[in-house]
């Protein structure tokens, strides 16, 4: 089952003295929802998602999944990440198979768990290659599947396509959901691809950056799977581009006062 | 692959399988075959010319000849196999003691930062010792002469494994870290299922520089008061003016050299994870 996300109250700073990197986050994550966080390089969405997944702790506030507070790393709220990071001494069943060996399931179960894993991502056929021999899209299946396997109640996503082809990273955004929304797993990725956001998400989250902040949201209430040349599709991605620079105006004018007056000129 | 390869390649596949294997071993072994044929011509030559001068003469038996005679002898009275098992057995030893202190050590000085800060330079001040600079003190601070032999080749193994074993700790990519953290390891597992098995292929290249420094030191270590080893049977047969056997004995500790080398080098192969075309 999905599990619900409660981002409370929470700012975080690198260092003690340093400026926030985070302030004043505050949402809800509802069980089974498909979230996207969308906002510009280096504005703090990657430390949100780290700290969702147990590998941060906020300087202020909590993250709380099903109203219990992350504080460690655990295989029931999974990330995959930009590199999918996979063993190169492991087959891909054995690299799959890793989280469920971590919780102590015998080596005979976790085989049948993957088998049936390898087939929904499409690798059924190179269960024993070695992942060195994979393509970056096999080897982004490769980590899905692991991250599958544990059963989490939420999958989070650092950037994990943008490394692939076009092609690859199309027929991943359209799948993942899909996956997401079959096994009711509550998703949040993260991005900077406006038309990712939307292809993926039931709910985009615009961040602005100096500090980080969740300032907008959009509800994307199409039907799956998503297709880019969608008259409404595209009417989403132009009000989400609208938010977003919106969003980056705003955010240049509270930096920088002397812009607002040169704006309102 | 070469043109000669490939088209012997292509022959194979029309052979009987026999014939294709016996053609394959030779091909390989032709180059290694020529370059020992190389320098038996050279021992011969050079056991020639002792044995033309008058001055040299004495020492006739080095040559090749009467070392083989030599060495089949040896081999005949099974005094070889006791020679060749007493080495074997202390730098056995040796060597597992280095794995043992070596390894956990390399693990820790390549993973905590600040352990690596304190170790480096007393580690490489004594990394630079010559093990058998250590021979007196091992002398007086073990009962036994083996246990002093051992000791000595502890002190040649330790620090290439465990150098190499903190290399590789250190070129571990953090991600492997991060995701395992992320999969729910614990402690010994991270150990178990991540660090070892990453750094197997540097401990395994750090063994084989190990067995070739520990084999060098075994040979002046076996001086020591012991009566067997292929150290003790060069020095009896010195002692003895038995030159051929003493040739023998070269032979063979450049023989079993060679061979625990080869063997290292496959179980490299073995732990190697890095994809080979």
């Amino acid at each position: 089952m999905g599990a619900t996300i409660s981002l409370d109250y929470i700012s975080h700073r690198y260092q003690a003295a340093g400026p926030n990197t985070l302030s004043g986050i505050n949402n809800c994550i509802k069980p089974g929802e498909l979230c996207a966080l969308i906002g510009r390089s280096g504005c703090g969405k990657s430390t949100l998602l780290h700290m969702m997944a147990g590998l941060l702790i906020p300087s202020e506030g909590c993250v709380r999944i099903n109203n219990q507070q992350v504080q460690k790393p655990s295989a029931k709220w999974n990330m995959m990440f930009q590199k999918a990071s996979l063993y190169p001494w492991m087959s891909v069943k054995e690299n799959a198979a890793l989280g469920l060996l971590f919780a102590g399931v015998s080596p005979a179960q976790a085989s049948e768990k993957i088998d049936g894993l390898l087939d929904m991502v499409g690798l059924h056929d190179r269960k024993d290659a070695r992942v060195q021999s994979l393509s970056g899209g096999q080897q982004q299946r490769v980590a899905l599947a692991r991250s599958l396997a544990t059963e989490p109640e939420v999958l989070l996503l650092d950037e994990p396509f943008s490394a692939l082809d076009a092609f690859t990273r199309g027929a991943l955004q359209e799948e993942v959901p899909l996956i997401c929304r079959k096994l009711n797993i509550t998703m949040v990725t993260v991005t900077h691809d406006i038309d990712e956001a939307i292809t993926m998400a039931d709910r985009v989250l615009i961040m602005s950056q100096n500090p980080g902040r969740i300032v907008d949201e959009l509800s994307v209430d199409l039907p799956w799977p998503r297709r880019h040349m969608d008259h409404k599709f595209q009417h989403l991605r132009d009000e989400l581009m609208q938010m977003f620079v919106q969003t980056e105006t705003t955010s240049i004018q509270a930096s920088d006062p002397s812009i607002s007056k040169t704006v309102a000129a | 692959m070469t043109t000669a390869s490939a088209s012997l390649e292509r022959n194979r596949a029309n052979m009987p399988p026999l014939m294709g294997g016996v053609l394959w071993v030779a091909n390989q072994l032709k180059y290694p075959v020529l370059g020992c044929l190389c320098l038996l011509v050279l021992w011969w030559f050079g056991g020639y010319l002792i044995r033309n001068d008058p001055d040299l003469s004495a020492f006739s038996a080095f040559a090749p000849g009467p070392t083989f005679s030599a060495l089949y002898a040896l081999i005949l009275s099974g005094e070889l196999v006791q020679t060749i098992t007493s080495s074997l057995y202390r730098i056995l030893i040796g060597l597992l003691w280095g794995v043992a202190i070596g390894v956990p050590v390399g693990v820790l000085i390549g993973y905590v930062g600040t352990a690596m800060k304190i170790a480096n330079v007393p580690f490489q001040i004594l990394r630079m010792i010559s093990p058998l600079a250590w021979m007196p003190i091992a002398v007086l601070a073990f009962a036994s002469w083996d246990a002093a032999i051992i000791f000595l080749i502890v002190m040649a193994a330790v620090w290439p494994i465990m150098f190499s074993t903190a290399h590789g700790v250190r070129k571990i990519d953090p991600n492997w870290f991060k995701v395992a953290r992320n999969l729910g390891a614990t402690g010994p597992q991270m150990l178990s299922r991540i660090i070892l098995p990453a750094i197997m292929m540097d401990v395994v290249a750090g063994i084989r520089l190990a067995v070739g420094v520990a084999w060098v030191v075994l040979v002046p270590a076996e001086y020591l008061g012991v009566t067997s080893g292929l150290g003790y049977a060069i020095n009896d047969a010195r002692d003895t003016l038995s030159y051929d056997t003493l040739a023998a004995i070269v032979l063979v500790i450049g023989v079993i050299g060679y061979c625990l080398d080869w063997l290292c080098g496959l179980l490299v192969k073995r732990f190697n994870w890095h994809l080979e075309d």
